[in-house]
């Protein structure tokens, strides 16, 4: 389980989000919807970590925890970000099988047949050797969330899955998203999207644009 | 025909010196001004303040004058303590000069990675050294190969300047046997021998550049 508690966050003396509370239950997809500006990505950003929170508190499991400086591989939080942020000059199957040799320490067979049943969970076993700039929006966003899975987060996060792609795939990215959620995994999806979120979510949270 | 064959020993002697300061001067300053390009982009102002200073100063004054400083300026300072041999003396002025042009192309390199690309591997725990290592660099490379190419032309050229600290580099053997035996064959050879290595290198970077085309 994972709670927010008053979770506040300035830029420049800006107040971008005021006391935010929220909680995600396991396996549980948690939407959080608003419009353009109101500090979804913001909120996203302070879940996993890549900016510091200026007031609240992060709590897993009850226990209190800072995503900024957590070191711990156990409590991995995910992330698929808006634009993917594959690495142009790895290979797809070396876009996943990275993190898990450097960091976990896994070797580089046992890391590969892993992406391997990653990606045909996901159907693109057959891209494994290309580079991203030959892939389409989709298969990129696909290899993200494979690369995501390979480091066995607590919870996966994604920045808007559907604002880059075209109408009919959204109902890939939704499919994807409820299968994993069959295997337990705790999601969280930043959307503007309100219907896509009445259709895969659990619990929606609304965030405002603050007025500080 | 004989004269050329009876000079081209001395000249190839001096080519090898010009060789081996180009060949050192590459291996120490590319990773050097790798290290440096990063620390003109870190956030940590003192430092940032310092090597953009070491920069200005290193492209900001000619490259001869600073030769001539190392070799005859410094024992002036530490009384005789700071005194380098002529080839180390060129080798440590050459590898300080390089560095800083090589540290501005990396930088602009460095500035052009979205930073997404940092955070996307922050996200999958990767450390800053395997981020800049694994994930960065290869992609810096890219980008800077054709301006460090340049430089590395460049380079071979600039290494003639060694021959004011008398060092006997090709340029040398070319100059010395030209007014001895008064005749500008030597310096056409002399010629040659760099257009030689510019060419060499223009195809080695070539080779280089279609390698990194595996990717966009
Ligand atoms: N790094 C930043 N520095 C300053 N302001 C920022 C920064 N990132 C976002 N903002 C501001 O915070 C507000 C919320 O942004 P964001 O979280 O991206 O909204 P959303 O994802 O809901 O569209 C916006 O007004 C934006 O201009
Ligand atoms: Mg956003």
């Amino acid at each position: 389980m994972l709670e927010l508690k008053n979770i506040s966050k300035e830029y420049n003396k800006r107040v971008i989000l005021d006391h935010v509370n929220m909680t995600v239950e396991d396996g549980e997809i948690m939407c959080i919807v608003g419009e353009s500006g109101a500090g979804k990505t913001t909120l996203l950003r302070c879940i996993s970590g890549l900016e510091r929170i200026d007031g609240g508190q992060i709590l897993i499991d009850g226990k209190e925890f800072d995503p900024y400086s957590n070191q711990n591989n156990d409590s991995v939080i995910g992330v698929v970000f808006q634009e993917y942020q594959l690495f142009p000059h790895l290979k797809v199957l070396e876009n996943i099988t990275l993190a898990p040799i450097m960091v976990l320490k896994k070797k580089e067979a046992e890391a590969r047949q892993e992406a391997m049943q990653l990606l045909e969970g996901l159907s693109l076993a057959d891209k494994a050797k290309l580079y991203p700039y030959q892939l389409s929006g989709g298969q990129k966003q696909r290899v993200a969330i494979a690369r995501a899975m390979a480091m066995k987060p607590r919870i996966l996060c994604y920045d808007e899955p559907t604002s880059a792609l075209d109408p009919g795939l959204r109902d890939t990215v939704k499919n994807i998203i409820l299968d994993l959620k069959k295997s337990g995994m705790t999601q969280i999806v930043v959307t503007h999207d309100m219907d896509f979120a009445k259709q895969i979510a659990d619990s929606i949270l609304k965030v405002k644009p603050s007025r500080g | 025909m004989s004269y050329i064959l009876e000079i081209l020993p001395s000249l190839l002697e001096g080519a090898q010196l010009t060789l081996k300061i180009f060949l050192w001067t590459v291996v120490g300053s590319i990773p050097l001004g790798l290290i440096v390009g990063l620390g003109l982009t870190s956030h940590f102002v003192p430092l940032k303040a310092i090597l953009k200073f070491y920069v200005w100063l290193m492209r900001g004054t000619p490259l001869l004058l600073q030769l001539i400083f190392v070799f005859y300026g410094l024992p002036l300072i530490g009384s005789g303590a700071l005194t380098l041999q002529r080839y180390d003396a060129a080798l440590f002025a050459f590898i300080l000069n390089y560095t800083a042009y090589f540290a501005e192309i990396f930088r602009g390199g460095l500035q052009s990675i979205d930073h997404g690309q940092y955070e996307s591997a922050k996200v999958l725990r990767l450390s800053y050294l395997q981020t800049v290592r694994k994930v960065i660099t290869p992609q810096v490379l890219k980008i800077v190969l054709p301006s460090i190419g340049n430089e590395v032309i460049n380079l071979v050229k600039d290494s003639s300047l060694v021959y004011v600290i008398g060092l006997g580099d090709l340029l040398r053997a070319g100059n010395v046997a030209t007014s001895r035996d008064v005749t500008l064959v030597p310096l056409i050879l002399v010629g040659v021998i760099y257009l030689l290595m510019t060419a060499v290198l223009t195809f080695i970077l070539r080779k280089l550049e279609q390698h990194y085309s595996y990717w966009k």
